[in-house]
């Protein structure tokens, strides 16, 4: 349909890109983090119906179809993942954005599909300049002599291919290794650096081909797909080496890239919502790793770039045979119902185990019985920052009770127990005591500091970043293997009868 | 056609306020953000219509539609999954219950 005015089209882009701005805003408030989402959705909307209403588009009803495709997909999985399984979706969703920006400017750039008054169409321009739009329909016949624009566009199409691409494969292999579908350590081999460094480099040089093909206004295909494999591999490499906790960072990184291909090809597309949109994701993304990367007290580079430098994994791999001491459930029930203060320092196994409701009643049982309760939340315990928080406050665990780390810290030495229920890594003295541990310098909780501390765990099986934690053998720490839950449930029963 | 300078200006400018809007934000928020985030950029579904709309051959209409199915995923599934990440944790009124229980 073409009903809407160019400057109507404009405004509405406009009113779009606010959306998206305000929604942004909006995320960074808790209390207006659920708006600010939602208006973010309207403007996607508001976006989607002006281009149906501005453009002149075939295939009407099969795009509609495909739309109606894509949302029978998103939509139930969306509303049926578990919590514990939220962030692999979101790298998901990330991963088939960037697919869908490459595909995007491969079509563009090879010419199967031809725009009005994109950069890549040049009689346009002459016609444009002449005010008529006659001349569109007969593209491709026209001789064409390639201006710097048409290269500009050429290579922001080959960079939205390449990043997009990479993105793609990233986020399938981030899904993979949260998924479990695959190792979460570090995968690292021989020659691993070099491959990645060529694989980059040959991307990189294709790119520059296709920049160079631009000359007649349309890329080959084949220059493209070799492109995008390049990338593909790329991406697989780049991602392969990241283990553990950092995973998150890595899918808020390559969201950042997604950004970045969706701006790019918004410059071939001459449309500047695209390019606006994928600019605040990629601006703000590059912020939001950053962020997330120092509250793990890292650096994003060391990140990316530390299982390369050469296995640094000491103390991990092997799980010792040395004596712990493991308990019953009345025994913690006992320890627990006569404390003063307890810490509760939940982490992934309690999410897995789905022991939020458990484990509040617990609290709340406790607290009839005289005992302060409070729960340290390390700000990356579970697999994504705030996940112990939703999860808490999906249990009605009242707000004031959840404490952010320094403050849980600096309760710590004054508790008389402090239960980990399915927590590790965030508990892990490595990271303070073992500069070659890949967990060093991440700042944890120091339950150590706890007069007893009680294990919660599954197994002896060290955590996601595949590290054994020292403080499960000191004397002060009692353990109570089993799921989360079952565990839980036989402490509270046990506390009910004393 | 906006010609390439002003797409620098939008870039530009974009760059910073993408910078300004989260530069403070708790770490509590950090998973939504980023998902919301991530709803944002499927408005490639803009572009994945457009491409489709234009194309002469069976061929890139379906890989176009392909584009389109896959950024409606990225879009409508972010937009929602956000939500529910965000549904479970920005409530209040436990806090009131829970105040009153006390007393």
């Amino acid at each position: 349909m073409n009903v809407l005015s160019p400057t109507a089209e404009a405004l509405g882009y406009l009113v779009a890109a606010v959306c998206f701005i305000l929604a942004l805003k909006g995320l960074s408030s808790p209390a207006t983090a659920r708006r600010g989402n939602l208006i973010g959705a309207g403007g996607a909307v508001l976006a989607c119906v002006v281009v149906f209403l501005a453009e002149d588009l075939d295939h009407m009803a099969w795009i509609l179809v495909a739309i109606a495709v894509g949302t029978g997909l998103g939509v139930p999985a969306a509303r049926r993942v578990a919590m514990t399984q939220m962030p692999q979706l979101v790298a998901l969703f990330n991963g088939v954005g960037g697919a869908a920006a490459a595909l995007v400017a491969a079509l563009e750039l090879t010419g199967t599909v031809r725009i009005p008054g994109t950069r890549l169409e040049l009689p346009s321009l002459a016609a444009h300049a002449q005010g008529t739009f006659v001349a569109y329909s007969q593209h491709g016949t026209v001789s064409v002599t390639a201006t710097s624009s048409t290269y500009i566009a050429a290579a922001a199409g080959a960079f939205t291919v390449l990043v997009g691409a990479v993105s793609f494969a990233g986020s399938v292999i981030t899904f993979a290794k949260l998924q479990e579908l695959m190792t979460t350590r570090p995968v690292v081999f021989p020659g691993g650096p070099l491959l990645m460094a060529s694989t980059t480099v040959a991307a990189v040089g294709v790119a520059v081909g296709v920049v160079v093909d631009a000359h007649d206004s349309r890329v080959h295909p084949w220059l493209l797909v070799l492109l995008a494999v390049l990338a593909l591999a790329v991406g697989v490499l780049f991602v392969l080496p990241v283990g553990g906790a950092d995973v998150p960072i890595v899918i808020s990184l390559l969201n950042a890239f997604t950004g970045l291909a969706v701006a790019a090809s918004g410059y071939v597309l001459d449309n500047v919502l695209l390019l606006v949109a994928g600019t605040l994701v990629g601006a703000s993304g590059t912020i939001l790793t950053r962020m997330m990367a120092a509250a793990m007290g890292r650096s994003t580079a060391s990140i990316l770039f530390g299982a390369f430098k050469g296995g640094s994994t000491a103390g991990s791999t092997q799980v010792s045979d040395r004596p712990v001491r493991s308990s019953t459930a009345e025994d913690v029930a006992i320890l627990l119902a006569y404390a003063r203060k307890v810490v509760i320092v939940p982490g992934y196994g309690l999410a897995v185990a789905q022991a939020q409701h458990t484990i509040h009643e617990l609290a709340e049982v406790l607290e009839a019985k005289g005992v302060q309760v409070i729960y340290g939340i390390h700000p990356v315990a579970g697999r994504m920052p705030g996940h112990m928080n939703v999860l808490l406050a999906e249990a009605n665990v009242p707000y004031e009770q959840l404490k952010e780390m320094d403050e849980a810290n600096s309760e710590l030495p004054s508790t008389d127990v402090a239960l980990v229920v399915g927590a590790n890594d965030v508990v892990n003295p490595a990271a303070d005591t073992s500069p070659g541990s890949p967990i060093y310098g991440m700042p944890i909780l120091h339950v150590g500091e706890a007069t007893a501390v009680v294990f919660l765990k599954r197994s002896m099986r060290p955590g996601f970043s595949g590290i054994e934690n020292e403080l499960l053998y000191a004397p002060g720490t009692t353990l109570l293997f089993g799921d989360a839950k079952e565990s839980l449930t036989k402490v509270l029963q046990s506390l009910k009868t004393l | 056609m906006s010609n390439g300078t002003t797409m620098l200006t939008y870039f530009v400018l974009a760059v910073f306020v993408g910078f300004e809007v989260v530069s403070k934000v708790s770490s509590v928020l950090h998973t939504p953000l980023m998902s919301g985030a991530n709803a944002i950029h499927g408005v490639i579904l803009v572009g994945a219509i457009i491409v489709a709309g234009h194309a002469h051959s069976n061929f890139a209409l379906a890989i176009g539609l392909l584009a389109v199915v896959l950024a409606t995923v990225n879009m409508v599934g972010g937009f929602v999954v956000t939500d529910r990440m965000l549904e479970m944790f920005v409530r209040k009124p436990p806090k009131a219950d829970v105040a009153k229980d006390e007393k």
